[in-house]
């Protein structure tokens, strides 16, 4: 667990939900990771055009843009296809995580989570 | 429980199974037991106890030792050992096999993630043409129902098992993720006591056998060695947990967990 957060890698948090950015921000930090949130795709695509994060913890249902749509336009984005992109969401049909490794995301998280399932979701995803 | 309900259910596991079961870890043996008490229809664990020691039958006696063997199980769980099965150890005794089936045998299966993690590999990047017979077997019957029925929750899914294989491999069921039919086909079961004479399953070309060892008590441990010694064919591998030691067989070097048989050691090279 990398103590200095200059070698830690950044985690965008997108969640319309307070309480599980909070819970995610908690495991994610204790797991090393540097974080930061948005509330929507809308704030999203601000945020990664600042700084392309290495990590994209992304909801699907949210206001303004859902995470679908915030992940046709990232990859599309100078940088874009860089960030692994784990989608966290409380779809858990097969056909909605298929359509969404399909968009791009490396893996899918099915809500709710503990620390132990993201701990091997981010493992699985190659950044931990 | 009482002092002495605790150390009648660990004399019971040593007994019949060779489990290694601590009578001080009160938390441990009610949280197995109670379950099997509830289904059993007892008040509490104590009762069940006392019935168990009153009536002196069988099948309670079997659910109390199968309730406290080891549980533990996870899709993928030590995933390098896995692939070093598929991509290294499989294609070797298939070239050794020239055309014969190769038997598999994963001898603790738990609920069934580590034989049908085995499968999906296997369906994945398994050697091309060869003919493999898969066998799994845990000495609990409960969990054993489990693993044939192949429907895991979602908590399950989520531990060790990528969203590309559950996509790949599960099909969705009214209580969870169901195991595609190709693969749960693909797996004959058996309910098998690891201490008791094994010869009747007939030989091995793989034994997976992992994290079971440590559960076991020392004079168990030795005879269960032996046993999945005696099992395995000629040129055949045992496959225990990374940091399980097997005294007598053959270990390969790059291959934390891999045993041969002693008697073929051009095998382990």
């Amino acid at each position: 667990m990398p103590e200095d957060t200059a070698d830690a890698k950044l985690c965008l948090l997108v969640d319309d939900s307070r309480v599980v950015r909070k819970v995610a921000r908690r495991i994610l930090e204790d797991l090393g990771f540097e974080v930061a949130e948005a509330g929507d795709g809308g704030e999203a695509m601000a945020w990664v055009r600042t700084a392309m994060p290495d990590v994209i913890l992304l909801d699907w249902h949210m206001p303004v843009m859902n995470g679908l749509e915030f992940l046709r336009r990232l990859r599309k984005e100078p940088g874009g296809e860089r960030p692994r992109v784990l989608f966290c969401s409380v779809e858990s049909d097969l056909d909605r995580i298929r359509e969404a490794l399909e968009v791009g995301a490396c893996e899918y998280i099915m809500k709710p989570f503990d620390g132990d399932i993201l701990a091997s979701k981010l493992a699985l995803a190659g950044v931990l | 429980m009482t002092p002495q309900d605790r150390a009648l259910i660990a004399r019971l596991c040593a007994e019949r199974a060779g489990l290694k079961v601590d009578p001080d870890k009160a938390y441990l043996l009610e949280n197995r037991l109670g379950p099997v008490a509830r289904r059993e229809g007892f008040a509490s664990v104590h009762d069940f106890v006392c019935a168990v020691r009153d009536r002196d039958e069988e099948r309670l006696i079997w659910a109390a030792v199968e309730a406290m063997s080891p549980a533990e199980s996870a899709f993928f769980r030590e995933a390098q050992s896995l692939g070093c099965i598929v991509a290294e150890v499989l294609p070797e005794l298939a070239r050794r096999r020239d055309g014969g089936a190769l038997r598999l045998w994963v001898a603790a299966c738990g609920a069934g993630q580590e034989v049908y993690s085995l499968a999906m590999a296997l369906e994945e990047a398994g050697p091309a043409g060869v003919r493999l017979e898969i066998f799994a077997s845990d000495l609990c019957e409960r969990r054993l129902e489990k693993a044939q029925a192949g429907v895991y929750s979602q908590f399950e899914v989520q531990r060790g098992l990528s969203a590309h294989r559950l996509v790949e491999h599960f099909e969705m069921a009214d209580e969870g993720f169901a195991i595609s039919p190709r693969l749960r086909q693909q797996v004959r079961w058996r309910r098998v006591n690891l201490v008791e004479d094994l010869t009747r399953l007939g030989r091995f070309d793989l034994v997976v056998c992992r994290h079971q060892l440590g559960h076991l008590t020392d004079e168990a441990r030795a005879r269960v060695l032996a046993n999945l010694q005696g099992v395995l064919a000629p040129g055949g591998w045992l496959v225990l947990g990374g940091d399980e030691a097997a005294p007598g067989l053959a270990t390969a070097n790059d291959r934390p967990g891999f045993f041969s048989r002693a008697a073929d050691s051009r095998a382990a090279a």
